[in-house]
């Protein structure tokens, strides 16, 4: 019997030898200029700034010029991951770009950016998770990582989610801004812990209604109180599970950084979980809600600040439209 | 379960939620106009509620309970007449 041809690959690079783990090697971010503080907003609609504060903890967010779209975003940010970790564009295999608020669906996001940045040829695509896409993302970049498909990956969440905010709409102009953050996933050493834990992830489309835009011309509309329900009531287990996959207990966490969907809610899910207020990520106060780019946006501007001390486990929680949800433990690079 | 043992247990819940002294949590107060109490907390204390009492309040039904009695009646009526 004959032997089946060989399977070739078009692509320049692998098949890679599997790895034993993932984990994050550098991080990137970037925020428009633009600074909308709550002031600016009570001008246009009926609030204040005592109101936002108290319902959502925001003081101020960025939101993006006409002419800066969620591809420029992601290619800053993923830029500067790139820099930061020391690799050269040809080293990076695969690109996965988190967004929900694409200014079209085609062409996707992904493969512009890698050509941006000079990364040639490498598999690219967009993933829709809402404001979860990050930690979904990472866990696909783990996963390849692992398989041996893919051997570094550029992992960006990037979101404009002021071209999908009605800002006469007081309940939501509020809460949503625009932003990207970014991290390069590479193989840890043979032998080596991983450091991108198991993923615990999950949906609910049964109360997909409560997050929607109706069609291409309409805003995202939220059915706040709900929304809120959910997350405080559903989401400290998944976190939990997460930790108690990766083998680290709540007590051993340096941080915990949760999709910076309003700070009532983390603060609600940081109690439910054991998370000591001065360890919960707290960066929507100055970012806002930038769905899927929270979560890389928080946990690079924190190392940035020598907040996390690099090698420490750090939980990270992201949920929102779907409903969609994933946590996974990872170390601070 | 008595009207007295609800609301205690709304007591407890609302000082922890809200920080109002449980003292404060009294069958006539409003929670909005008297204890300031905003619509985000007031579904912390129906998942709160809950939790303690075996009885889900969803959350439009939650938007007609505006005084504590109003509450401590709906877990009364809904915990069913053998507790």
């Amino acid at each position: 019997m004959t032997s089946p041809a060989p399977v070739t690959s078009l692509n320049s690079a692998g098949p890679f030898a599997a790895a034993t783990g993932a984990r994050i090697l550098s991080l990137g971010d970037y925020q428009p200029a633009n600074v909308v503080t709550n002031d600016d907003l009570a001008a246009a609609v009926d609030t204040s700034d005592e109101w936002i504060r108290s319902r959502v903890g925001i003081v101020s967010r960025r939101i993006a010029g006409p002419d800066e779209s969620v591809t420029d975003m992601a290619v800053v940010a993923g830029g500067k991951a790139l820099a930061a970790s020391g690799l050269s564009p040809a080293d990076i295999d695969l690109v996965i770009v988190a967004t929900c608020s694409t200014e079209a669906s085609i062409p996707n996001v992904s493969a512009v950016v890698a050509y941006r940045l000079g990364i040639i040829a490498p598999g690219a695509y967009d993933l829709n998770a809402a404001c979860a896409g990050f930690c979904y993302a990472l866990a696909n970049a783990s996963d390849s990582i692992r398989a041996g498909t893919a051997r570094h990956v550029l992992v960006i969440g990037a979101e404009k989610m002021s071209a999908w905010i009605d800002f006469t709409d007081r309940s939501t102009c509020i809460i949503f801004a625009d932003g990207a953050g970014a991290a390069v996933v590479g193989p840890v050493a043979d032998g080596e812990p991983p450091g991108i834990g198991p993923v615990v992830w999950g949906s609910a489309g049964n109360l997909a209604q409560n997050i929607t835009i109706a069609d291409r011309t309409s805003s995202l509309h939220q059915e706040g109180q709900a929304v809120f329900r959910w997350a405080t009531t559903n989401m400290h287990p998944i976190a939990a599970q997460a930790c108690e996959r990766a083998g680290v207990a709540v007590s051993e966490l340096a941080a915990f950084i949760p999709h910076q969907a309003n700070l009532r809610i983390i603060e609600s899910i940081a109690r439910k979980l054991g998370v000591p207020r001065e360890r919960l990520a707290d960066d929507i106060v100055h970012a806002g809600n930038t769905s899927s780019a929270s979560i890389p946006l928080a946990l690079s501007r924190m190392a940035a600040r020598g907040d996390l001390k690099p090698g420490s486990p750090a939980l990270l929680l992201g949920f929102g439209a779907g409903l969609c949800y994933a946590a996974q433990v990872i170390t601070v690079p | 379960m008595t009207d007295l043992e609800i609301l205690e247990g709304l007591g407890e819940i609302v000082e922890e939620i809200a920080g109002v002294p449980a003292a404060e949590v009294t069958p006539s107060k409003s929670f909005v106009d008297d204890l300031d109490i905003d619509s985000l907390s007031m579904v912390e204390i129906a998942v709160a509620a809950q939790d303690k009492f075996g009885v889900e309040i969803p959350d439009d039904q939650l938007k007609d309970l505006t005084t504590v009695q109003d509450v401590v009646a709906f877990v009364r009526k809904n915990a069913g007449s053998t507790a």
